[in-house]
C-alpha cells in the first residue's frame, strides 16, 4: 500500500509479526492475488462470524460463550478450520490471542459474550494496544432491539475499547458480519498492528443473512503509508555514515515488521553499536558483538550511556518511552536524532526527530542499506574506533551481574540465567510483569525475535501464564516457559486448567520472592524500607498460601519446588523432561534481591545507578 | 497557545463524532468549539474543530486524528485564507420603550429579528467571533435574556475544495 488515492487495499494480511524470508510476504501477495470465491450462501449470522473466521485464516480461537455469544457457538462447535480453547477467564483468552499471535506471525483472536465477558477482555486489549499486537476480539452484544435499555449483560463494550483499539465495530445488521469482520483483521494486521474489536448484536447472530467472501473492503481513511521517503532516506545514510558516535536504538517496530534480518546487516555495515528496548530484545542476537544490551529503566550501563553520549541516535520501531528516555529534556542531549515508524503520530510525540522517516521497517533498511553503502563508498567507513573504546570500557567496567543473597535463598538471576542457559536460545520465555520480567530480559541471552514476549507497555501483571499458553499452540514445536512472580501468577493461573485439559504444556517458572517484589523494592529505596501491602506469604519459611505445588498438582499439572542452588539445574532438567502436561517450578528465591543498574523514575538517565549508591563517574571516561 | 481552525472529513457513521471528541480528551487537546454536518456528498461529513495549542501540539492533534480508521482528511484553515462564521440566537429584552434601540443595533450589525413578542426579541446573527462579541456588548444593556450560539465553520477561499480528493478515496473504496 502507498500513501495517496489507490484502491482498496490488499484484503489478507501480508504482515507477519515474526521475521519471515523476504520470499514469505510475496507468497502471500499472490495467494491474495487470487482469492478463492466463495459464496453466497444462505447463513445465519452466528454461521457468518464462523465462516468469516474461517476465511480470515482464524485457526484458534481462544473464548468463553455466554448469553450474547451463544448462537455463535452453535456453529463454531461443527467447524473443521477453526479450533476453539476454552479459557478460564476472558482476560486469559486475550493474553493467549495475543501470545499466540507473538508465536505464529498471525492475527490472534479471542471470544467473549457480552457484559461482563466483554469488560473482563479490557486489560488484554489494553495490552495488545500498547505493545501493538494483531489481535481481533469478537464480542456479543445485546439483542439490537435492547441497545441502550440497561438490559442483562449489557455494556457499551465500542464506547469502553474505543480509546484502547486501533478501531471498533458495532454490528447489528447481520449483512455486515463478512465484510466488518474482513476489516478488523485487515486493520489489526497492518500498519502499526493492533486489536479490533468487532461487538455483534445477538439479534443479527440469529437473523437470517448471505455470506460470500472475499469482501470487499472500504476505508477510505486507512491507508498506512510502508514506503520510505527516498530524501529522508539519504539523510539517514549520510548521518550514519558521518557520525562519530552514533547507536541504533532498536524498538519492537522492528520485531514487529519481521525485519531482524536487515537489521543485522545494517548492523554489520554502519558498525554502529546497537541497543534493544525491552520489545525488541531478540531482534538483534544478544551474542552480536556490537550488542550493548537493553536500554532504559533497568538497562545495561553501556546501552544507556551510548545513548546519553551519543551524536547521532537512529530510532527504528522505537518510541521514546519514558521507561527508556527517562528525564525526557535530558535524554540523548547531544544526538542528532533519525526517526524512522510506519506511524507518523509516534514521530516527534516525545523526542524531535531531526530526521523523520515513515514507513515499514523492512522497508526503511533495505533502502537504507543501499544508500549507507553508497555514502561509505564516497567518504570511507565512519572511524568509530574512539566510540567502541568508550563503549567497551562501559560494558567491561559496569557488566550486568548480581550479588548472592545474603540470607542464603535463592538468587532469582542465577535460575533466570540458568533457565535461559538449559532451555536454549530457540525456546519461547514469556514474562509477566515485575522484578523477574527485568531479570529475564536482562539475564537470558535472545538470539531471535520471537524468542522473548512480554507486556512491555501497559506493564500487565498476570500476562505470562496465558501468552505463554497462546505462544505454545501458536508455534507447538518449541518449549515455551512462563517467566512468572508469585504476584502475577496469582492473578492469572486458572490457564492452567485449560493448559492441562488441551494439552498446552508451557512450563511454568515462579520466581517466589513472597511478595509484589518490583514494588518492594521501590519501598526498599524511597519509603524508608515501609513495606506497606507487600507481603504475599507464599515463599520460604511463610504459611505458603497457596502452596504453589500443591495448586499445580490440583490443576493436573507437575508441580516442583527449588530451594537450594545446588537444585536449580537438576530441577530446571526435570522440567525440560516433561512435555505431556504443564510444569509449575516453585523457586523460592530471596525477597531482598533487587534489579540493577537502575534509574529512577523521573530522573536523567546520567543518574544511572550501577547498584545501590553507585554510579558511574562520567567525567573520566570523556 | 494559539487558535487554530481544522477541517476533518470524516466518514459518515454511527459513533464518529464520539471517536473525534474522545481523543481530544484523552490526549488532553483543549477544544474551543467543535461544529459538525453534512456535506455536498452523503459519505461523508465534515467536523470543523477550533483547538487552542501550540505549533508541535497541532501537529500530534493532527497526527492522532489521522491514525482514527474513520477520518479521511484534516486541513488546517488559516483565518486569512478561509471564512469562518458562527452562528448565534440571542432573546434580548425589548418593550416599547427599548425596541427601537434594539433594532438599530439589529441593523448596525446586519442581523435579523426571528420572533418577536411584546417583551422580548430573538436576533439571529452570522459572523465571525470579533463581530459576534461586538453584537452581545452592544445588546447588553437592553438585558440578554438567553444566548445559544454554534460551533465555527470554516471554508477555504478561492475555487479549490477540500473534498475533491476525499471524494475520489471514498468512491474509490467503495
Amino acid at each position: 500500500m502507498v500513501q495517496g488515492p489507490h484502491p482498496a487495499p490488499p484484503r489478507t494480511a501480508v504482515r507477519p509479526v515474526r521475521p519471515a524470508t523476504e520470499a514469505a510476504p510475496r507468497a502471500a501477495e499472490a495467494a491474495a492475488a487470487a482469492p478463492r470465491q466463495v459464496g453466497p450462501e444462505r447463513v445465519t449470522g452466528a454461521q457468518s462470524i464462523v465462516r468469516s473466521l474461517e476465511e480470515a485464516g482464524a485457526e484458534v480461537v481462544f473464548g468463553i460463550p455466554g448469553g450474547a455469544i451463544l448462537p455463535t457457538y452453535d456453529p463454531l462447535m461443527d467447524s473443521s478450520r477453526v479450533r476453539h480453547i476454552l479459557v478460564r477467564h476472558e482476560q486469559g483468552g486475550g493474553h493467549a490471542a495475543a501470545g499466540y499471535a507473538y508465536a505464529s506471525g498471525k492475527v490472534g483472536v479471542t471470544m467473549a459474550t457480552s457484559g461482563p465477558g466483554a469488560t473482563n477482555l479490557v486489560t488484554a486489549i489494553a495490552d495488545a494496544n500498547m505493545d501493538s499486537v494483531p489481535m481481533v476480539a469478537i464480542t456479543g452484544q445485546v439483542g439490537a432491539s435492547m441497545i441502550g435499555t440497561d438490559a442483562f449483560q449489557e455494556a457499551d463494550i465500542v464506547g469502553i475499547t474505543l480509546p484502547i483499539t486501533k478501531h471498533n465495530y458495532l454490528v447489528t445488521d447481520p449483512d455486515d458480519i463478512p465484510r466488518t469482520i474482513a476489516e478488523a483483521f485487515h486493520i489489526a494486521s497492518t500498519g502499526r498492528p493492533g486489536p479490533v474489536l468487532v461487538d455483534i448484536a445477538k439479534s443479527a447472530m440469529q437473523a437470517t443473512t448471505t455470506f460470500s467472501w472475499p469482501q470487499d473492503i472500504s476505508l477510505p481513511g486507512y491507508h498506512p503509508v510502508t514506503k520510505p521517503h527516498v530524501k529522508q532516506i539519504r539523510e539517514a545514510a549520510r548521518l550514519l555514515a558521518t557520525s562519530r558516535r552514533p547507536v541504533l536504538y532498536v524498538g519492537g517496530g522492528v520485531i514487529r515488521a519481521g525485519a531482524s534480518d536487515l537489521l543485522r546487516r545494517l548492523t554489520d555495515l554502519s558498525g554502529a553499536p546497537v541497543v534493544t528496548t525491552l520489545m525488541a530484545r531478540g531482534a538483534l542476537p544478544d551474542s552480536h558483538p556490537q550488542h550493548l544490551g537493553m536500554p532504559g529503566m533497568h538497562g545495561t550501563v553501556a546501552a544507556v550511556a551510548a545513548l546519553q553520549k551519543a551524536d547521532l541516535v537512529v530510532a527504528l520501531g522505537a518510541r521514546f518511552d519514558d521507561r527508556v528516555t527517562g528525564l525526557l529534556s535530558s535524554f540523548a542531549p547531544n544526538a542528532t536524532v533519525v526517526h524512522a515508524d510506519i506511524d507518523p503520530a509516534e514521530i516527534g510525540k516525545n523526542k524531535r526527530a531531526d530526521v523523520p522517516i515513515v514507513g515499514d521497517l523492512r522497508e526503511v533498511i533495505a533502502d537504507l542499506l543501499p544508500e549507507l553503502e553508497r555514502e561509505q563508498a564516497q567518504h570511507g567507513r565512519p572511524d568509530l574506533e574512539a566510540w567502541w573504546q568508550q563503549l567497551d570500557a562501559w560494558r567491561e567496567t559496569f557488566p550486568l551481574g548480581f550479588d548472592e543473597p545474603s540470607d542464603g535463598h535463592l538468587a532469582p538471576q542465577h535460575v533466570i540465567s540458568r533457565i535461559g542457559e538449559i532451555s536454549g536460545p530457540e525456546s519461547i520465555y514469556v514474562a509477566g510483569v515485575g522484578q523477574h520480567q527485568m531479570w529475564a530480559a536482562q539475564f537470558i541471552k535472545y538470539e531471535r525475535p520471537g524468542a522473548w514476549v512480554n507486556s512491555g507497555g501497559l506493564g500487565t501483571m498476570g500476562f505470562s501464564v496465558p501468552a505463554a499458553m497462546g505462544a505454545k499452540v501458536g508455534d507447538p514445536s518449541r518449549t515455551v516457559w512462563a517467566i512468572d512472580g508469585d504476584g502475577c501468577f496469582q492473578m492469572t493461573n486458572q490457564e492452567l486448567a485449560t493448559c492441562t485439559i488441551n494439552e498446552i504444556p508451557i512450563k511454568v517458572a515462579v520466581i517466589n520472592n513472597s511478595s509484589l517484589g518490583m514494588v518492594r523494592q521501590w519501598q526498599t529505596l524511597f519509603y524508608e524500607s515501609r513495606y506497606s501491602n507487600t507481603d504475599l506469604h507464599t515463599g520460604h519459611g511463610t504459611v505458603r498460601v497457596p502452596d504453589f505445588v500443591k495448586l499445580a498438582d490440583a490443576y493436573g499439572a507437575v508441580g516442583l519446588r527449588c530451594e537450594t542452588r545446588a537444585d536449580v539445574d537438576a530441577t530446571i532438567q526435570r522440567a525440560m523432561e516433561i512435555d505431556d502436561r504443564p510444569v509449575v517450578v516453585d523457586f523460592t528465591v530471596s525477597r531482598d534481591a533487587m534489579v540493577w543498574p537502575m534509574v529512577a523514575a523521573g530522573v536523567s538517565n546520567d543518574a544511572i545507578q550501577y547498584a545501590r549508591g553507585i554510579s558511574p563517574a562520567w567525567d573520566r571516561e570523556d | 497557545m494559539t487558535r487554530h481552525t481544522l477541517s476533518v472529513l470524516v466518514e459518515n457513521k454511527p459513533g464518529v463524532l464520539t471517536r473525534v471528541a474522545g481523543l481530544f480528551a484523552r490526549r488532553s487537546f483543549n477544544i474551543h468549539s467543535l461544529a459538525v454536518g453534512p456535506t455536498e456528498h452523503t459519505e461523508i461529513s465534515r467536523i470543523t474543530v477550533v483547538v487552542d495549542v501550540d505549533a508541535l501540539p497541532l501537529e500530534q492533534v493532527t497526527k492522532q486524528l489521522n491514525k482514527l480508521v474513520n477520518v479521511i482528511k484534516i486541513v488546517e484553515l488559516e483565518d486569512a485564507a478561509s471564512v469562518q462564521r458562527e452562528l448565534l440566537l440571542v432573546k434580548v429584552k425589548a418593550d416599547v420603550t427599548q425596541r427601537t434601540g434594539v433594532l438599530e443595533v439589529v441593523q448596525l450589525f446586519r442581523a435579523h429579528v426571528v420572533d418577536v413578542v411584546p417583551d422580548t426579541v430573538v436576533i439571529e446573527a452570522t459572523g465571525g467571533p470579533g463581530k459576534l462579541d461586538a453584537l452581545l456588548a452592544a445588546l447588553e444593556p437592553f438585558g440578554i435574556r438567553e444566548i445559544v450560539q454554534s460551533g465555527t465553520v470554516a471554508i477555504g477561499r478561492g475555487s479549490r475544495s477540500i473534498t475533491d480528493r476525499a471524494l475520489e478515496r471514498v468512491s474509490r473504496s467503495a
